[in-house]
């Protein structure tokens, strides 16, 4: 046991970072259904609804098609940067979930203490920012390599929208720096922990407990557009829409390392929604007051409603199937809820985990939402938006929020 | 932990190459990337014994120095964009003009 | 042979492999990939010495910034491989010899310099961004305006560089 507490500090990690890539991995395969289905709702029609109950088992489907389909090596490529391209934008993706906290616990395992989330590092919004940084790489050699003129324009012009508008992320983000005064994610979070108004000391609203806040709604709306650009999304997507310069710069890719840009686009997707909630609103802090301890069971009253509604649409069911594995499911959800009113101990656990989870689940939706409902910018108008407006009015916002707080101070 | 001698040869050894790699290359954006590495050779000096002496000047340096590399790489790249248009190559030895 | 040691060899081994690949590739576009590698290695150096906000500048500004501005030329000039020119056998015979022969009198003189400068090693403790602000914005702030002043210009001499002749 000794050889085990010895090697703790590499163990934890690791059996850490396995489960967090397994968690990541599924729901980007989710995603992509939530994704499919919701912008189908929105153009009144259904999406995937054969593979699988409402086509549940549709990222599997397509899962098994990437493995299965041919993975051509188009001729003259550069071989280098053709293979490192999509490893790279695959690597630096996953790599920057490592610094997230997920929950405020901080538990001992194998006598090493640590906390929900990979690596508690001081800068950690500056290791973010610098994955952020490297990710044009996996874009600008994707064009490269492909020995391809589209693939090269598409390559170009997706980099430089990319660096142009980490500007204005970065910078969007300084307000937040200045009034929380700390590059420590988990910080941050606890600085806008304001116990009786809750839901108002967020920075988004700025009512923070020690006085000196002021409320971030430019730096969010700058840092929110800034992130859809850097994740190359609609309405930002130009470089990379089916209709333009064909594909984009990943035209020449198909099966695996199609799939490995796919998931570094829906990852990163997922790290700019957790920064947003954790720079923005509050993290894993429930919007109630602390006050309030009855609202330690809205898990349970979102759980159980919603298992016995997936149990009564699984028994009237289309297929077999359906009808045997819906209601499983349901009835699933109802016992987890039931179960969190019986284990408060369980039920206090979770509270900071399942906020976390509920504000990241509204930014993907939200994400998703704006795919369905918006067309894309053109891309001379796509720059001259990023450094004719965006940019400055983040620098506004710095120096607005730094005066606030210079003023509060005293 | 590390002793200091061992940044500084390190620091030593990559500007060496810088040197080498900044007289041998013909192509003008590989000597550019030459100086950049000296630079950053220099920067590891920097950072070596600003931790080694306990004080945090040499690392205020070393951002002065990152920062006077992007503005020098700015204005020389735009500057090579130009010479190899006008030249129609990327071969130092092409820039040969003003030769007797 | 501490954990400290062997991360340290194994991000300078990095780090020369890298430049010894700048040197003998001649593509271009891998001369700039072994750069960015290099400039990785030796952020994770500063992260060993304990100077993290340095790293995190080291990869945010050198390797995302002007590294890519390097790759966006090479992408736009659509640089090649290197010609074959004629090159004096004198150089290549007898220049890198010397330039080794150099570097290693250097190394060796820093090597055996630690009896006459007892330098303390780098102490691994953590130098927060608080520490290094409060000297740029005390002592150096001429400097740091002056840096401000110079990226205006830069950019300004860029603009006009890219202007077409009208």
């Amino acid at each position: 046991m000794s050889l085990l507490t010895q090697y703790a500090f590499l163990i934890v990690p690791i059996v850490k970072i396995a489960i967090l890539v397994f968690i990541v991995l599924t729901v980007d395969a989710y995603l992509t259904w939530i994704e499919r289905k919701v912008v189908a709702h929105i153009q009144s029609r259904w999406g995937p609804h054969r593979v699988g109950p409402h086509g549940l088992l549709q990222p599997l489907a397509d899962g098994v098609k990437f493995i299965f389909k041919e993975d051509p090596l188009p001729a003259n490529v550069d071989k280098v940067a053709y293979f490192l391209a999509p490893f790279l934008a695959l690597m630096l993706a996953l790599t920057s979930l490592a610094v997230i906290p997920f929950g405020p616990q901080r538990f001992t395992v194998l006598g090493y203490q640590t906390g929900i989330g990979i690596a508690d590092v001081d800068i950690s919004l500056l290791v973010l920012f610098s994955i952020t940084a490297l990710a044009v790489y996996g874009v600008a050699l994707a064009g490269w390599a492909s020995n391809n003129k589209y693939s090269l324009l598409g390559g170009l012009r997706s980099s430089a929208q990319m660096i142009s508008y980490e500007l204005a992320l970065t910078l969007s983000v300084v307000g937040v720096l200045l009034v929380a005064g700390s590059f420590s994610l988990r910080e941050i979070i606890e600085h806008q922990a304001n116990g009786h108004l809750g839901l108002l000391g967020w920075n988004i609203f700025g009512f923070t407990k020690d006085g000196v806040g002021f409320t971030q709604i430019i730096g969010f709306f700058c840092f929110y557009i800034a992130a859809i650009a850097e994740t190359n999304r609609v309405p930002f997507d130009l470089p990379e829409a089916e209709s333009e310069l064909v594909a984009g710069f990943h035209t020449e890719y198909a099966s695996m390392k199609f799939a490995m840009f796919f998931i570094a686009e829906y990852t990163s997707m997922i790290t700019i929604s957790c920064l947003a909630t954790i720079l923005f609103f509050g993290g894993w802090l429930s919007p109630f007051p602390a006050s309030w301890t009855f609202t330690h069971y809205v898990p349970s009253l979102l759980l159980i409603p919603l298992g016995l509604w997936v149990i009564f649409d699984g028994m009237r069911y289309e297929t077999i199937f359906g009808r045997i594995v819906l209601p499983g499911v349901g009835t699933v959800l109802v016992a987890i809820g039931a179960g969190l009113i019986v284990f408060p101990v369980v039920n206090e656990a979770i509270q900071g985990v399942f906020w976390f989870l509920a504000k990241v689940f509204t930014f993907l939706f939200i994400y998703v939402w704006m795919r369905g409902t918006l067309p894309r910018f053109r891309y001379d108008q796509l720059m001259s938006f990023g450094w004719k407006f965006l940019l400055p009015v983040s620098i506004a916002n710095v120096v607005l929020t730094s005066a606030v707080v210079l003023w509060r101070m005293h | 932990m590390v002793p200091t001698n061992y940044y500084l040869i390190l620091s030593a050894i990559l500007f060496g190459l810088g040197i080498v790699g900044f007289v041998f290359k013909r192509n003008i954006i590989a000597i550019f990337m030459a100086i950049e590495l000296m630079l950053n050779a220099v920067n590891l000096a920097f950072v070596a014994f600003s931790q080694s002496f306990g004080k945090v000047d040499g690392e205020v340096f070393v951002l002065f120095v990152i920062v006077v590399a992007a503005a020098e790489a700015t204005v020389g790249l735009g500057i090579i964009i130009l010479t190899a248009r006008n030249r129609r190559s990327l071969n130092v030895e092409r820039v040969d003009l003003l030769k007797l | 042979m501490t954990g400290a040691l062997v991360i340290f060899f194994v991000l300078a081994a990095l780090a020369v492999v890298g430049s010894i690949s700048l040197i003998v590739q001649r593509e271009p576009i891998h001369s700039a990939l072994s750069l960015i590698v290099v400039m990785v290695a030796l952020a994770g150096l500063y992260l060993l010495m304990g100077a993290e906000f340095v790293a995190a500048v080291q990869i945010i500004v050198y390797g995302g910034a002007i590294m890519v501005l390097f790759v966006f030329v090479i992408m736009l000039l659509n640089a090649g491989e290197e010609e074959r020119t004629n090159f004096s056998k004198l150089a290549t015979f007898a220049g890198i010899p010397l330039a080794l022969a150099v570097t290693g009198f250097i190394a060796a003189a820093i090597a055996h310099s630690s009896a006459s400068l007892p330098a303390p090693e780098p102490s691994g403790a953590l130098t927060s961004t608080k520490t290094l602000s409060m000297l740029l914005f005390s002592d150096f702030v001429y400097p740091f305006e002056l840096t401000s002043f110079l990226i205006l210009v830069a950019i300004l001499g860029a603009i006009v560089l890219a202007q077409r002749e009208n």
